[in-house]
């Protein structure tokens, strides 16, 4: 049981720190509560299932394809819809909502609402201590380890990066010194829902797709982003470790903790506020008015 | 006949004159005739409901529009009233006359429990936050399902009145009576406090002003206009289930409070009354009942984005403008303030920025 928890715990932090980390950079640059975050990683699961069973493209193809649609789609919506009520922050809320709304209908009018399955990527799996792991599951782990490796590069030694840090650290003195912070933005919402979209294909072959496998990690990740502090990217890819452990030991130890993985996991996020109400490893900003 | 007299010109020269005051008082009157001129049971019921989430999207405002502590978990509040008043009236088998109250009260707990959690986080912070408490009291129950119904939830109560019409008068009046109350408590002293807090917390507390009580304080009331019509729903549909917890239901209160234009009290209600029949009548259609909530998403997503304060203000500012010199509304055709007697028209795009900068939250 032990190793099932090590190992379950850990597959499923590496899935939430994709989606945590994304939520997190959006936040920290743009300022925007992207509720949708989720709903573009139910999206990219989706394309990625038509692709797979419908044209016999390969995993690979049907892989990069739809990360690829999903984020020029992200960077479309964020056009549309988000930017010209960006100075509205509540307006901006409530957009990502319908917004998530928009693409849950959708699918559900394409697909129906019923669960559907996609074959595994790689079949088979290998024995460590003493459990057994499928290799789907440790494809996941090195995607999820090899993306966080990537944004890593990206944000620390490119010029984009140091944009990107800049302009999350002030907005409008980045503007000052001649940056594009609009340009900016957009390349941060790129940047997140790519790996969203990435979380999402890998993750599709173990979960099930459905129109409604946005809302339970988008409550994860909510509780994840605030537990590691908002808009601090070491934050989270703790806190998704941290949950992710934590619904993996209450899966496994406790009776019916099935239901309250949920709970526990937000329990733990509320007794950090209580404690730490900047989360684990908020910075401080300073007041914004 | 002097008084009666004396009410007519009052009515006249008070409300007759502004727009805004003419629909409320029209609304409030067609609300009340209704059932003696149309009595649909069909429509009776969309209304009922419509009432019912009126107030629940109201409480949402006091707390989110005017203290700026937006809550992602308003349903919370809601679910409480419907699980406290269902299991009360089923398992102590008391009078729904006495549940309404007592869910009202244990839902009041909830908000001061909320509020007190709540008291050091802001902004992006207490929404999230404030997301979690339903669904950690959703994995509650259903962990416990002998005690909560578990998916089903809690059925077999008894309604409050035996027809449609007397269910529709119940929950109509209480409707009215707490919307204008929380209007009233929006528009007292008090109001101006939570303005002050929302605007500027810091700056308040300098000025003297007990911020954490006053939190508090509209934390308890939202939450128990919120138990209340929580416990309206629960004995209306007979069934208090999980849905009363949901994020959905959570998310609705907040697209109708923004819809609407927050900080208003009236805003939320009106988005409300036009947003919930809509969606009701739209699903009405054998083509559109699938895409019924695609609808209603589009249809939010381009009035925000014509309209990003939100419906009523929008159409109140085209409607009247404010008069430059003592600050009280007029009809948009005047040229000269019906009080003070000021030229409107040279000062009408400076009303309109001022009003622009009214925000939730800290920018």
């Amino acid at each position: 049981m032990l190793q099932d928890i090590l190992v379950t715990g850990l597959v499923n932090g590496g899935v939430y720190a994709l989606l945590a980390i994304g939520f997190s950079l959006i936040f920290g640059v743009a300022r925007i509560v992207n509720i949708a975050h989720t709903a573009f990683y139910m999206l990219a699961a989706y394309c990625f299932y038509t692709l797979l069973t419908r044209t016999g493209l390969g995993f690979l193809l049907s892989g990069l394809i739809s990360v690829g649609a999903v984020t020029l789609l992200s960077m479309l919506c964020y056009r549309l819809v988000i930017e010209p009520v960006r100075e509205h922050e509540s307006a901006v809320l409530i957009a990502t909502i319908a917004l998530a709304l928009v693409f849950q209908e959708l699918m559900l009018f394409i697909f129906g609402g019923n669960f559907l399955g996609i074959p595994s990527t790689l079949e088979g799996g290998m024995r460590l201590f003493g459990v057994s792991i499928p290799y789907q599951r440790l494809l996941i782990l090195a995607v999820a380890a090899a993306m966080l490796a990537l944004v890593w590069f990206v944000l620390y030694h490119t010029r984009l990066g140091l944009a990107i840090r800049a302009t999350a650290n002030d907005l409008e003195v980045a503007n000052l010194m001649g940056m594009n912070v609009n340009r900016v933005a957009m390349a941060t919402v790129a940047l997140s829902v790519a790996l969203a979209s990435v979380a999402g294909v890998v993750v599709a072959p173990v979960f099930v797709v459905d129109p409604f496998m946005w809302l339970a990690p988008l409550v994860t990740m909510l509780a994840i982003v605030v537990l590691g502090g908002l808009g601090s990217l070491k934050g989270s890819l703790i806190g998704a470790l941290i949950i992710g452990y934590v619904e993996a030991i209450t899966v496994f130890t406790v009776p019916a903790g099935a239901y309250l993985k949920g709970a526990v996991a937000l329990l733990i996020m509320v007794i950090v506020l209580l404690v730490r109400p900047e989360g684990l490893f908020g910075v401080v900003f300073e007041e914004e008015r | 006949m002097y008084w009666l007299r004396r009410a007519w010109a009052e009515i006249r020269n008070d409300v007759f004159v502004l727009p805004s005051r003419t629909l409320a008082l029209a609304w409030v009157i067609g609300l009340l005739l209704l059932p003696a001129v149309y009595s649909d049971a069909y429509v009776l019921r969309i209304l009922t409901m419509t009432c019912i989430f009126a107030i629940f999207a109201a409480s949402w405002d006091l707390l989110a529009g005017y203290t700026g502590q937006v809550n992602f978990g308003h349903a919370l509040f809601f679910g409480a009233g419907a699980y406290t008043s269902a299991l009360l009236s089923l398992k102590l088998g008391l009078s729904p006359w006495l549940t309404l109250p007592a869910g009202a009260a244990v839902a009041t707990l909830f908000g001061f429990v909320v509020g007190y959690l709540c008291l050091r986080l802001r902004g992006s912070y207490l929404s999230l936050a404030t997301l979690a408490f339903p669904l950690i009291a959703l994995g509650l129950l259903f962990a416990f399902p002998d005690f909560s119904g578990g998916e089903l939830g809690i059925s077999g109560l008894r309604r409050l009145a035996a027809t449609p019409t007397g269910n529709y008068y119940i929950a109509a009046i209480s409707m009215l009576v707490i919307v204008f109350a929380l209007w009233l408590v929006a528009d007292s002293n008090f109001g101006i406090v939570l303005h002050a807090i929302r605007d500027d917390e810091v700056a308040a507390r300098a000025s003297g002003i007990n911020t954490p009580r006053y939190k508090l304080a509209v934390f308890g009331i939202s939450a128990a206009a919120a138990g209340f019509a929580g416990a309206l729903f629960a004995h209306y549909l007979r069934v208090a289930g999980p849905s009363t917890l949901e994020v959905a239901l959570s998310f609705q209160v907040v697209i109708w409070g923004i819809f609407g234009g927050v900080a208003t009290i009236y805003g939320p209600v009106a988005a409300v009354f036009i947003l919930y029949p809509l969606t009701e009548w739209l699903g009405s259609f054998k083509a559109f009942g699938e895409l019924r909530l695609l609808i209603f998403a589009v249809v939010v997503l381009l009035v925000l984005l014509f309209m990003p304060r939100g419906l009523a203000p929008w159409m109140r500012d085209k409607a009247e403008t404010l008069c430059p010199r003592c600050k009280q509304r007029n009809i948009f055709y005047r040229k000269v303030c019906r009080l003070c007697g000021a030229g409107l028209k040279a000062h009408a795009s400076q009303s309109k920025v001022a009003g622009a900068q009214r925000l939730v939250g800290h920018q």
